[in-house]
């Protein structure tokens, strides 16, 4: 049996979505018996958020100050201290997991599987390496416990139609002092989210300025999709960090990616290859960017854009 | 702060395709250009901008791998930094055998901070410098894009899924760096030829006594599902016209 320890991740109020994205990947393993751990200073609403998905067998919460703003240092050891007779501990692989997992594989002596693409037993998974130009399938230790980040790309949320029991449990782990928080500037929060949005209009340097790109968000807002941008974009200082899709940035899979003025670099391209449809404009038509895309169209952004505003208006 | 230690790691060069060798045995690496990891390369940048802020005041650069990892670390001395160290191994190191090797060489040099790379680009792990941070019992910033020193604590803004999260940490501490956080200087000839002069350590990496964790089993490799090209539309109308098919708008 593998027994799984998911750590959930959240802001503090909300359940994040790649936690439903690391159950359903969980759920592949062999007899799967799945709880969930939250770490928080106040439990109550992602608690119940996480008693509703699917395949879940338990909702571990432990709440403690020091857990308000997740942090790696102060959540870690904690973890493994919960971890005791599991098989698993997953994380996803957002910059929370990216960050959490190495920092608890370390504490329990483990290297860590990051990026599970695949499932294919209890101990063997495909993962990507060479910014997703090649998938390796690798082979875990079976004696000793396996710690994963999930590619949530890669996974369906499971449903939310579950009602597993809730426990809270104590830790008398001493917390470090070591490391503290101190603010967190996030984006505008009014449009769908980058990493779980169905549909994203993309754009690249091509914008040319800050002013320019403010078109790629008229546009999403039309057709109610997330923002995102390659990295030369966001080098550039036309949009935040938080935007960038790709090997280093995030990777997504909505049902439709719009790609505009975005030449297509391999890393960029590792970040939208689960994506249902690619819809590419760029005025270079021998862009890396229409090897990969599904429909085409080559052509100046600055007319396009209007013009496929009006069209969808009309 | 005395020392800074900046981790290097040799990969196949950022703007090499890569390709899985036709029997699945592996990537192929024969005869590809290799170079200092990116996100190492600046770390060792933002090292040195430390130093000559006069916040610290050595730079070594230390790499574990082949003999030929001498290469980058000839780089990285050429860049500025006062000596280099390599652990040399003939066989790959997993992330974890590597952070057991940093803090063996953290508990010899005693540096205020270990900088790191996010990860390296060739096997995409992200393990390393958190690891480190773990094992060491000490704080963790990682995906830095912004690091300002102040004594005997460093404060740290992260590139997160959210946005920019600020955090405080006392140092000594592991810093790994993510690409915003400055551009590398390029290297100049009269530089290549002094780094030839400075001090580069080898150290077989069984002298360090280093307890080696148990790597994974790469079983097999292949390329990743390509996408298949799709079909040209000639105008804004055919466009709509497609993804409306398509149930899309």
């Amino acid at each position: 049996m593998s027994k799984i320890l998911i750590i959930a991740e959240h802001d503090g109020t909300t359940l994040n979505a790649s936690t439903a994205k690391c159950v359903a990947c969980a759920a592949d393993l062999p007899n799967a018996e799945i709880d969930l751990l939250i770490l928080t200073a106040s439990a109550d609403a992602i608690a119940d958020q996480a008693a509703l998905l699917d395949s879940v067998t338990r909702v571990v919460v432990t709440e403690n100050s020091a857990n308000a703003h997740s942090l790696a240092a102060i959540i870690a050891p904690q973890i493994v201290a919960h971890a005791d007779g599991y098989s698993h501990v997953f994380g996803p692989s957002t910059t929370f997991g990216k960050d959490l997992m190495p920092r608890i594989a370390a504490l329990l002596g483990v290297n860590q599987v990051s990026d599970i693409m695949e499932v294919l037993g209890s101990h063997t998974f495909k993962r990507p390496i060479y910014a997703g130009n090649a998938i390796v399938t690798v082979e875990v230790p079976p004696d000793l416990p396996v710690v994963a980040t999930v590619r949530t790309a890669s996974y369906r949320s499971v449903a939310s139609t579950n009602n597993a029991p809730v426990e809270r449990l104590t830790n008398n782990v001493e917390t470090p002092q070591h490391t503290r928080f101190v603010d967190l500037k996030a984006g505008s929060s009014d449009r769908p989210d980058l990493q779980s949005a169905s549909k994203v209009v993309s754009g690249g340097r091509a914008l040319g300025s800050a002013e320019k790109f403010e078109i790629i968000f008229s546009l999403a807002d039309k057709i109610g999709a997330a923002v995102g941008a390659s990295r030369a974009a966001v080098d550039a200082g036309y949009v935040a960090n938080e935007l960038q899709v790709g090997q280093t940035g995030k990777i997504i899979a909505p049902d439709l990616y719009i790609a505009i003025g975005i030449s297509g670099a391999i890393q960029h391209l590792t970040g939208i290859k689960d994506a249902g449809t690619i819809v590419a404009i760029n005025k270079d038509a021998d862009a890396p960017i229409f090897e990969v895309a599904d429909i085409g169209l080559v052509g100046d952004l600055f007319a396009i854009i209007p013009e496929l505003q009006a069209a969808i208006e009309g | 702060m005395e020392k800074i230690l900046v981790g290097l790691k040799r990969v196949v060069d950022y703007n090499v395709r890569v390709r899985v060798r036709s029997d699945g045995s592996g990537v192929e690496t024969e005869g590809v250009k290799m170079s200092i990891n990116p996100f190492d390369e600046i770390a060792l940048e933002e090292a040195l901008r430390i130093k000559e802020r006069g916040e610290a005041n050595e730079v070594i650069v230390v790499s574990i791998g082949p003999s030929e990892v001498q290469q980058q670390l000839r780089t990285g001395l050429a860049m500025g930094a006062d000596r280099a160290i390599l652990i040399e191994s003939s066989e790959t190191v997993d992330p974890l055998t590597s952070a057991r090797v940093f803090l063996q060489l953290v508990q010899r040099e005693e540096p205020g901070i270990v900088l790191l790379g996010k990860q390296a680009i060739d096997n995409d792990n992200n393990q390393t410098g958190q690891m480190l941070a773990a094992i060491w019992g000490r704080p963790q910033a990682t995906f830095a894009s912004n690091v300002k020193l102040d004594g005997s604590q460093a404060t740290v803004t992260r590139e997160v899924d959210a946005g920019l999260e600020t955090i405080e940490i006392d140092l000594p501490a592991v810093i790994t760096t993510d690409l915003r956080l400055n551009e590398p200087r390029y290297v100049k000839l009269p530089d290549i030829m002094k780094a030839k002069k400075k001090p580069l350590d080898i150290i077989p990496i069984a002298e360090l006594g280093v307890d080696v964790a148990r790597a994974h089993t790469e079983v097999s490799f292949e390329p990743p599902e390509q996408r298949q090209k799709g079909v040209m539309v000639q105008d804004v109308a055919e466009l709509v016209g497609a993804l409306k098919d398509k149930g899309l708008l």
